[in-house]
């Protein structure tokens, strides 16, 4: 009934589905093969007395198969459960398997030495972050995309930056003496403040002749708030004498000199029509010299302010910021 | 010719110079419609504002889906909350130290950016992550060495694409998708960063969550600012994008202030927050994204 050999006999040289043949030698696919080759000893069908050490579920048994119950193939495995401890797991196939042969008592230790490093790493790598992949959907990334520059452009960043710095400005948020802010710019807004504690007042009492007197008082400032070219308001005085009692020519020298050149003949035409001519004569200067304009000082604020009117070509900030940059070489 | 509708001239190429005259007239109307307008407002400046009072035109930002969460200015509950959250003892005194990580293995744009964000926030460390430590690990050794928030940039095709800010020692963690990323050398006529502590600006956060958020941005700088520097760090949260901004300012007068930008820019998107310190496995999450919350798009959650 049992011979095995002529098990082998048929595994070897007729069929085996358990047999792999490689380049190095016969391999074997068998679970209750102890080191995984093919040959006679390492056969678990061939060999009705078989030892090996298995693992299932992080547990290790040592498999015992002896000829004694080889006409039970349901009993034909005693299957003992080894200690976690690693020595005691070693002690445990020593007291069981006395009188085996030695290959198979060391081969056995080593497969359990085997399984109990892998044991080991499983569970070290199971307390590990673990990455996990996680799709891109192409069609949300499209959508968040696009969401964001429109976003972006609701936002208004830059505007809504200076409007919060200069809201902390006038709340006094960087103190009584602010290191970030010019002395001028914070005399400015010192002064500001105090007109409009001012002009508080004078509602409350609501008096009218205070409040004409108020009034007068306080236009310099209210000019200050609605006036595009803030370097204008230091001259209105002047401009109100220009318009009252100057001369055609003594206007023009107020000019840039290269201009005056060029607009001679117009200024020669008689002082009735001052007025009409200064306007003409700015406005050709507008169209002409841009550059020049750049370059000229502040008494020039005047004609420009009126060329304003006429058209949008104005270069009035490039005179402001010229002033400004000289301020801050000064100040800064 | 005059009786037939334009839509049905039969001739596509004589239809198509109709169309076009009819554009030209109607932008000629509008053109002088609007002039006559002007004319009038600059006579009369009310007219003006009264327009501009009626004539408010709607906005994702005017519809917003109501949201109970969003807190108003004046919340006592709110504000005694937060005196009690988290970030309650920066906001007492306590000074901010900052530790910036990536990945392991990171690429060079990761480092790139990390080098950025060592530039802005100021008291930030960066060490180089190995693959040794697990992040939850490094959030132990972060909290004996007493830091008080730990940044990982996490990347994807060697690009950075997420930011993980872990507030220390009690959490919260937000974990914040990343976009759009503009290094400073690369925006125009940009402007050098100086080591004096900027200013924060924290735009609209508006909910319980956008509070927590912002939050945690602020606790990331030194309180006190060093306002000789000019420098301002912007978060901006539209839409729930979190815009960020640096730049220097300049007052020129009272009304007019300069800015000049130092950069970086980069776009953050809060994809999580937790509760305490990072935890994947068993945190709880305060809030996570998901597309079935995407409703609509007046539904904004920060």
């Amino acid at each position: 009934m049992n011979n095995d050999g002529i098990v082998w006999e048929v595994l070897n040289n007729q069929f085996c589905s358990y047999k792999v043949k490689t380049d190095v030698g016969n391999l074997c696919r068998h679970p209750h093969n102890l080191t995984g080759r093919c040959n006679r000893r390492e056969c678990p069908l061939a060999n009705s007395k078989y030892a090996t050490v298995r693992e299932t579920a992080g547990r290790i048994y040592l498999c015992l198969k002896t000829a004694e119950r080889a006409h039970i193939p349901s009993k034909q495995w005693e299957r003992i459960e080894l200690p976690k401890n690693f020595a005691q797991a070693v002690e445990v196939i020593d007291s069981n398997m006395q009188y085996w042969p030695k290959w198979m008592i060391h081969m056995c230790k080593q497969r359990l030495t085997k399984i109990t490093q892998y044991l080991i790493r499983m569970r070290k790598l199971k307390l590990k972050n673990k990455s996990t992949l996680v799709p891109i959907k192409k069609k949300l990334e499209r959508r968040e995309r696009t969401r964001e520059v429109r976003a972006e452009a609701a936002a208004r960043l830059d505007q809504s930056i200076e409007k919060e710095l200069l809201e902390r400005l006038k709340s006094k948020a960087y103190g009584d003496q602010p290191l970030n802010v010019n002395e001028a710019v914070w005399k400015e807004i010192l002064e500001g403040d105090a007109v409009e504690a001012e002009s508080d007042v004078t509602t409350e009492d609501e008096l009218e002749e205070e409040n004409e007197y108020e009034f007068d008082k306080a236009k310099d400032p209210f000019a200050h708030e609605f006036v595009s070219d803030d370097s204008d308001l230091e001259n209105d005085g002047e401009d109100m004498e220009d318009l009252l009692g100057m001369s055609a020519s003594e206007f023009s020298s107020a000019e840039d000199e290269d201009e005056e050149e060029e607009d001679e003949g117009e200024y020669e035409s008689g002082s009735d029509d001052e007025m009409s001519e200064d306007s003409d004569a700015a406005d050709h200067s507008d169209k002409r010299a841009k550059g020049k304009r750049a370059a000229s000082s502040a008494p020039r604020q005047k004609p420009t302010k009126r060329t304003k009117k006429h058209g949008p070509r104005v270069e009035i900030e490039y005179e402001t910021e010229a002033v400004a940059k000289d301020n801050m070489l000064t100040n800064w | 010719m005059n009786n037939i509708a334009t839509s049905e001239i039969k001739n596509k190429v004589k239809r198509g110079q109709v169309y076009e005259k009819q554009r030209i007239e109607k932008g000629k109307v509008k053109r002088l419609r609007r002039k006559e307008l002007k004319k009038e407002e600059a006579e009369n400046p009310e007219l003006r504002e009264a327009r501009l009072r009626e004539n408010v035109p709607t906005t994702q930002e005017n519809t917003r889906e109501f949201d109970e969460a969003v807190v108003a200015d004046a919340d006592d509950e709110v504000v005694k909350e937060e005196e009690e959250d988290e970030f309650a003892q920066y906001f007492n005194g306590q000074a901010p130290k900052v530790l910036v990580t990536t990945t392991p293995k990171a690429g060079k744009q990761t480092v790139n950016f990390v080098k950025e964000l060592v530039s802005i926030v100021p008291n930030l460390e960066y060490v180089k992550r190995g693959s040794k430590f697990a992040l939850q690990q490094i959030i132990q050794f972060c909290k004996n060495r007493e830091y008080t928030d730990l940044i990982v940039v996490t990347e994807d095709h060697k690009e950075p694409t997420h930011v993980t800010l872990i507030h220390l020692p009690e959490g919260p963690t937000a974990h914040f998708r990343l976009t759009r990323i503009k290094g400073g050398k690369e925006i125009l006529g940009h402007a050098r960063a100086t080591s004096h502590y900027p200013e924060l600006i924290l735009n609209q956060f508006s909910t319980r969550l956008g509070h927590t958020v912002g939050r945690m941005f602020a606790a990331l700088f030194p309180q006190v600012p060093e306002f000789q520097g000019r420098q301002v760090v912007t978060f901006h949260n539209q839409r729930d994008y979190i815009f960020f901004r640096r730049h220097r300012y300049v007052f020129k007068n009272s009304k007019r202030v300069d800015l000049q930008e130092i950069g970086p820019r980069f776009t953050l998107k809060l994809r999580w927050l937790q509760k305490g310190l990072y935890d994947p496995v068993n945190g709880e999450y305060e809030w996570l994204y998901k597309a079935d919350l995407e409703t609509s798009r007046r539904r904004v959650f920060l």
